[in-house]
Parts: structure tokens; sequence; C-alpha cells
């Protein structure tokens, strides 16, 4: 019932062609916004913003970037951290190399940086798929940690990269809440975009080559732009979430941040979460990153006396549980049982 | 389906409980409170465990023995970070602000983490201490007002292992057309001594060869191969962790000389040795205290800590290497909250006020015995010119059984790291535009 478009009718094109065609989720948009902008600034401690918030849409932003090229042109990647760390170190050293830049250019120029440097690795692509395409890409994960360990010059011969200050056209973005708005504009601004840029010709694309790359080809698509350019965008968007964990979560960091483990993450949140699903890489992120968080505050919250490496474990068996429960009661992820529980939702109360 | 029910159930239930970790508990008034980062699970567990109980346990003597500081009751919470640098900042950042005033200092015992926090700590005004570890031009206080590398850093040693080594092959001219090989942990830790060894190298005229390892540092055979391929005259470990004993083990297995092998003091404890069997005996490393239970502060632990149940470890694990460093730490958090009482009064300080304590921080060698770590701390001045304080350390070895010192203090070489220390602290200084200065 909740859920029931009876009534609402479309009269034009463009009404047809709306990003969210169905009231409710307008309604719905508009007042996660409303939550996320006003809401939250209004209850928020410290902790849930620096502890929880900030690396929590940071990571939607990569695992965005992510289901981009593996979930919608089907191209697996394992290269997500060495592309966060291009982006990282990309604005590292334009701040520090280039005087008075602007830092929000320099976290979207280090976007580009990243995105040269995703195309350049994309082109093993053209020739190669599937698990194979997914070892080049491993490949090309050791390759930048090899180089931002190795080549001095781009840790400024120090052992760690350091961010600057942030403050954005005369405004300080130290604070704690400043940041989240600032991270939270840019994801949003990002999220808008990639949604319009899936429903959009080069979306259509990619999904066509994902489903079928000789059908696609045969009707016209070329594939060495199609995929170029989805590890472009891929490229961009970590890019920009490498930088902005690096500069407005970390504040200093270490090659190790960007390791492998960082990549197997993201790909985890785009496969938890759900391929192809914008909404599932921010369902995928927070399962990912918060829950084993929360698990380990539940015994403190109420009070029990367990030691902290048991409440470690505790976290680690839980979450693989879950893990293992949720990908058998929908493998396609979260987003998928967003659809389910909203065809429920359309015939509640009265299920036939 | 079933199961789908049951998972539209669970998440939608999982919804509705996160706010729960939004709310704060209710807290007393007349207690300082301090966190612990701590890694109780993961690669580094081994060496985090007995660090971590030697702390928490100290915390706990204070409390049962003297009723805490100063009648300031100590609560005492430890957060789980797995040596992850993410996770440890969430750790901070979930620890920060309990308690009537906030936390008191944290200690890492991660580089990484220690780097993420240098940029956090100065905006909250939380005092960082990294004992014997973190950055080495952090010594500068006017620069890095919120670090305290207490006890030394990697600098230190590095000074400290060149003048063994010096003293050993009968002068440091000796070392001239010699060979010496570093084995790191290739993360920032392991590359701290790196620029005092090539300073060395330099002036000294010896080849330097620095070989990195992968965290966490169980893969090691090409670096040990090309150890047997060029007999270095001494090998330098800078590992942590797992990454040691299987150095050891590895050194075995090529026949390198267990004699000529030197750890700093994080290569040197229980957990790096006992692996590698009798493999490990004539191995050398340096020692920031005394290995086992000495002092009488190990005495007291048993009578009021343990006997009562309250340990947070076994009973025969105390005075073991990282267990007595734990202590040291605690040591040094919990004279810098009394030094801080000195000046600001009998009641729970801030980072702030710790901070002070922490820069005012002056342990004499009558002070030491009061405190019952005679043997375990050496007396230790901090000034803000000067934020590690002691620059010493000495060499110890393993019999097959327990370290034994082999030689008398070494004091790092202060004329030759000073402008070392300077010019990495300016320079970090200018990068983030930090003006240099001491807090009064």
């Amino acid at each position: 019932m909740l859920y029931r478009e009876t009534g609402q009718f479309k009269t034009s094109y463009s009404a047809d062609q709306a990003m969210f065609p169905i009231l409710q989720d307008r309604i719905g948009i508009i007042l996660i916004l409303v939550v996320a902008f006003v809401g939250v600034p209004m209850v928020a401690t410290q902790y849930t913003y620096t502890g929880l918030l900030i690396p929590f849409l940071i990571l939607a932003l990569a695992a965005i970037g992510l289901n981009l090229l593996t979930g919608y042109c089907g191209q697996v990647s394992l290269g997500t951290g060495g592309f966060m760390a291009v982006g990282a170190y990309a604005a590292y050293n334009l701040v520090l190399r280039v005087p008075d830049i602007n830092i929000l250019l320099a976290i979207f120029m280090a976007g580009g940086f990243a995105a040269l440097v995703g195309v350049l690795f994309g082109l093993p692509s053209l020739r190669i798929k599937g698990f194979y395409l997914a070892v080049a890409t491993l490949a090309a994960q050791f390759f930048l940690d090899w180089v931002f360990i190795r080549i001095k010059w781009f840790t400024n011969y120090q052992t760690n990269a350091n961010a600057p200050d942030l403050v954005i056209f005369g405004v300080s973005f130290n604070s704690p809440a400043n940041r989240y708005i600032l991270v939270l504009s840019i994801v949003c601004l990002m999220a808008l975009l990639a949604k319009n840029l899936v429903r959009s010709r080069v979306g259509r694309a990619w999904m066509a080559v994902r489903d079928m790359d000789i059908a696609a080809e045969i009707i016209g698509i070329r594939l060495l732009h199609t995929k170029l350019l989805a590890f472009a965008v891929s490229s961009f968007y970590c890019g920009v979430a490498g930088a902005l964990w690096a500069f407005v979560h970390l504040g200093a960091w270490e090659p190790l941040t960007f390791d492998v483990n960082r990549s197997f993450q993201v790909l985890f949140m785009v496969i938890i979460g759900g391929l192809g699903s914008l909404l599932g890489s921010f369902l995928g992120a927070a399962f990912i990153f918060t829950v084993p968080i929360l698990i380990n505050q539940v015994p403190a919250a109420f009070g029990m006396p367990i030691s902290t490496a048991l409440a470690a474990h505790l976290e680690a068996m839980i979450f693989g549980s879950l893990i293992i429960f949720f990908l058998i009661a929908e493998p396609h992820g979260f987003a998928r049982l967003w659809q389910i529980g909203k065809e429920k939702l359309r015939l509640w109360p009265f299920p036939h | 389906m079933q199961l789908t029910r049951l998972a539209l159930g669970l998440a939608g239930a999982a919804s509705v409980m996160a706010p729960l970790a939004f709310s704060a508990p209710a807290q007393a008034q007349n207690e300082q409170f301090v966190p612990a980062l701590v890694y109780r699970t993961g690669a580094y567990a081994p060496n985090g465990i007995p660090f971590a109980n030697g702390r928490k346990d100290y915390f706990a003597l204070l409390n049962a023995r003297d009723g805490g500081i100063n009648g300031v009751k100590i609560v005492y919470e430890e957060c789980e970070t797995g040596y992850a640098t993410d996770r440890g900042v969430e750790c901070y950042e979930r620890l920060k602000g309990k308690g009537p005033t906030g936390a008191a200092a944290f200690s890492p015992l991660s580089t990484g983490i220690t780097f993420a926090l240098t940029e956090k700590a100065p905006g909250d005004k939380i005092p960082l201490l990294t004992m014997g570890y973190g950055r080495a031009d952090s010594v500068d206080g006017s620069v890095f007002q919120w670090n305290f590398p207490l006890t030394g850093s990697y600098w230190d040693a590095a000074n400290i292992l060149m003048q063994h080594i010096a003293r050993q092959a009968g002068g440091a001219d000796k070392l001239k057309g010699k060979r010496l090989a570093l084995v790191y942990h290739d993360s920032p830790y392991g590359k701290e001594p790196i620029p005092v060894l090539e300073e060395a190298s330099k002036r000294l005229g010896f080849r330097f060869d620095a070989m990195p390892v992968t965290h966490p540092g169980v893969e090691q055979k090409s670096t040990w191969l090309q150890i047997r391929q060029n007999r270095p005259d001494w090998v330098f470990l800078w590992g942590w962790g797992v990454m040691n004993s299987t150095s050891i083990k590895e050194a075995v297995a090529v026949n390198y000389p267990r004699e000529k092998m030197f750890g700093v003091w994080w290569s040197g404890a229980e957990p790096d040795v006992l692996p590698a069997g009798d493999g490990a005996k004539g191995y050398y490393s340096l020692a920031l205290h005394v290995a086992g239970s000495v002092a009488p502060v190990h005495k007291d632990m048993v009578t009021h800590v343990y006997d009562k149940g309250q340990g947070a470890g076994k009973k025969e694990e105390i005075g073991e290497v990282l267990y007595n460093r734990g202590l040291m730490d605690a040591l040094f958090v919990s004279e810098a909250i009394r030094t801080a009482m000195g000046r600001f009064g009998n009641k729970p300080m801030t980072g702030e006020q710790v901070r002070w304590g922490f820069e005012n921080l002056n342990l004499t060698a009558e002070r030491i015995k009061q405190l019952g770590y005679e043997g375990l701390a050496q007396p230790i001045r901090v000034s803000c010119q000067d934020h590690a304080g002691v620059h010493s350390a000495r060499v110890q070895q393993w019999d097959g059984k327990k370290w034994n010192f082999v030689s008398d203090v070494y004091r790092a070489n202060q004329d030759l790291l000073r402008p070392m220390i300077k010019e990495s602290a300016e320079k970090y200084a200018k990068e983030k535009n930090i003006k240099a200065g001491c807090v009064s």
C-alpha cells in the first residue's frame, strides 16, 4: 500500500524519464537528504562524524566508483585501493607543489590523475575478461603500492604524507561537522552525476557491454571507447574518494592505507550491496564498514564485562556469519533485498 | 521465502538498533579517564597482548593499592585496533571524549596510527605518548607540541647500535669497507632509521643496504638469500610481531650467525625469539629496560592485582619484556597526570593539563625507586626542546632461556642527531604551516 503508484500518471516524456518516477521515492530521497544535511548535524556527536559517518560516506563514494566499472560495465577490478592511492598522493603533491591551489580543485584534479592511471591499467581489459582481468588489475594494485612506497618524490622524501589545513574559499573545514558537510556535498553531487550517467547513452552502452560484449559490438558500440571510459570514470570516483580519505578522514597516511585490503573491502561492499546499483553502494558501505564497529560496541553499551579480545573475536564471528547469511538469503545483495521489500510494501497489508 | 523475510527483518532491526551507538553513558565526576588502543587480535597480537596487559595492570594496581592517583580513581577502557590505522582512528574518536575531562593521553603502539593521530591530537588537545616509537623528529617539542616519544626515537636506536658495533670492531675507523644490512618492516616504522644509517655509512665509509620486508613479514626468503650472497658483517633488524621470529628462523636457514644480528628494542622480546627455538641463541637486541620480574612493582602487582584475580594476563607472564614496556608506558602516563595535578590541583586532568605534565615530567632515580620501578626505568627529564627526555639504551643477548645485558648504557650522540631532527621538524612545520614555539 505504501508503495502503490496507482493514480500517478505520466503525461509527458520528461515525467517518464524522471530519475525517481514514483512519488514515494521522491519524498523518500528528499527526506533522506533533509535528515543527512539538517537532521544529523543537530544530533550527531564528534564521534558519529569522524568515527562513522565521514569514513562511511567516503567509502560509499569509492564503492560507487567500483560499481560503475564492475556492476555496470562488467569489468572486475581489484585495483580500487591503488586508484585511491593515486588520488591521495596526487592531491598531496598538487597542494605541495602548486602554490595557493584551492584544495577542492586539488581533490578533483587528483581524481583526474587517477582517471588517467585508470585508463592506462584499463587497456588490458580490451583483451582479457573476467577472472583474468581481475588478476591484471591486481597487478595495478601492487604496482601502485610499490610506486608510492619506493619512489620517494611522491611522498616528498618523508615516510608519510600529511594533509594540508582544510581551508576552502576562506572557510575552514577543520571541525568534524564542517568536514561532514563537505564530504556529504561531494558525495551527493557525484552520486547524482553517477545516477544520470548510468541512465544516459554512456551507461546503457556500459550495460550492453556487461551483458554481452559481442552483441554490443555488433550493434555499434565501440568497445575500446566504452571500456576505457568506464575505467576512467570509475578511477575518477575512486581517486576523489582516496583524496578525501587522506585529506578529510585520516589527515596523515602511509601507502599501507591503500593496500590490497582496501581493494577487497570496496569490492565486498559492491558485492554485498548489489552489483549495478547505486543504492547498493551505500548499503554495502554501511554494512561492511559500520556493522563491525557497532557489533564491537554492543557488549560495552549493555555493560557486559567481556574482554577486548573476546569482543574482537565475537565481532569477526558475527560479522562473518552475517555476510554468509545475507549472501544465502539474497545473492544479489542488499539493493535486491530493498527491491523485494518495496514489492512487499506495495501489496501490504493485503498480499494475495 | 522464509530466509528472505528473516533477512528483511534483520536489516530492519539493525537500522533501528544503530542509534544505540550514539548514546553516551552517565559518568562519575572524580575520575580520570585513561584510554587504551590495543591489539589483542591480528598478526601482531603476540606482541600487542603483553604490552596491553602490562599497561592495564599498572592502572589496576594504582586503583587497588593507592586508590588511584592522588585520590582520583582511574577509569581504564580498551579499544581493539588490530594494528589497522582506520580502526585506530575510529577507536581514538570513540574514546577521546569519555570521562569527565576526556582522555588523558593516547599511546597507540603503532607508527601508522601515530601518524594519523599526530594530525588530530593538537585539535583535540590530547597528548600522544609514543614511547620508543613514532616520528623521530617529534623529539622537537616546539613543532610537535603534543607528541612525546619518551625514552628515545628510532634515530637514537640506530645511533646506539652503530656505537655498539663500532666498539665491537675496535673503533669507528674500523668500520671502513665493511658491510651493514638493515632488514626492515616496510612501513614508516621500519623506514625511520634509514636516514641515520645512510648518514653513518657516508661518514664512516661502510656499505649500507636497506632490505624491505612486506607486512606482516612472514615471507622473507628472497631477503635472506640476498644476505647469504652478500654476507654483510652485521644485520640490523627492524621488525615487529611475527616478522622478527621469521627473520631469526631465516637466518638459521641461510646459516647467518645470530651473533651478528642486532634488533631494535621492538625486536627483542620473548615472542620474537621463542618461536625460533635454539636457533635464536646468541641474537642481540636493544633494551630500554630490564627483562624479567625484578622490580618491587612486580611484587606489588602479584599481591594487589593478581592474587585478587584481577590480572589481565597470567601470573607467569609478569616481567616479560613487552609486559615491562607496558608497565613503563603506564608509569609515564600516570606520572604525567600526577605532575599535572601538582600544578592544577588533585582533580581529573584534561588532556591539555596532562600535556603540561608530560612536558615537565622529571623522574629522578629516587622517585623511580619510590615508585617501585628500580631497574626498570631510567631517570628521565622532559623539556620542550627534548620531548624524549632520555636517549639511552643497552644491548641484550638471548641465551636460549632469557635476555642478559651485555653492554653498559649507551647514549645516542645528540650532536649528530639534533641537526637532523631540526631539519626534519622544520620541513614538517613548513608543510603544515605550524608556528614553532614552546607552550607554557
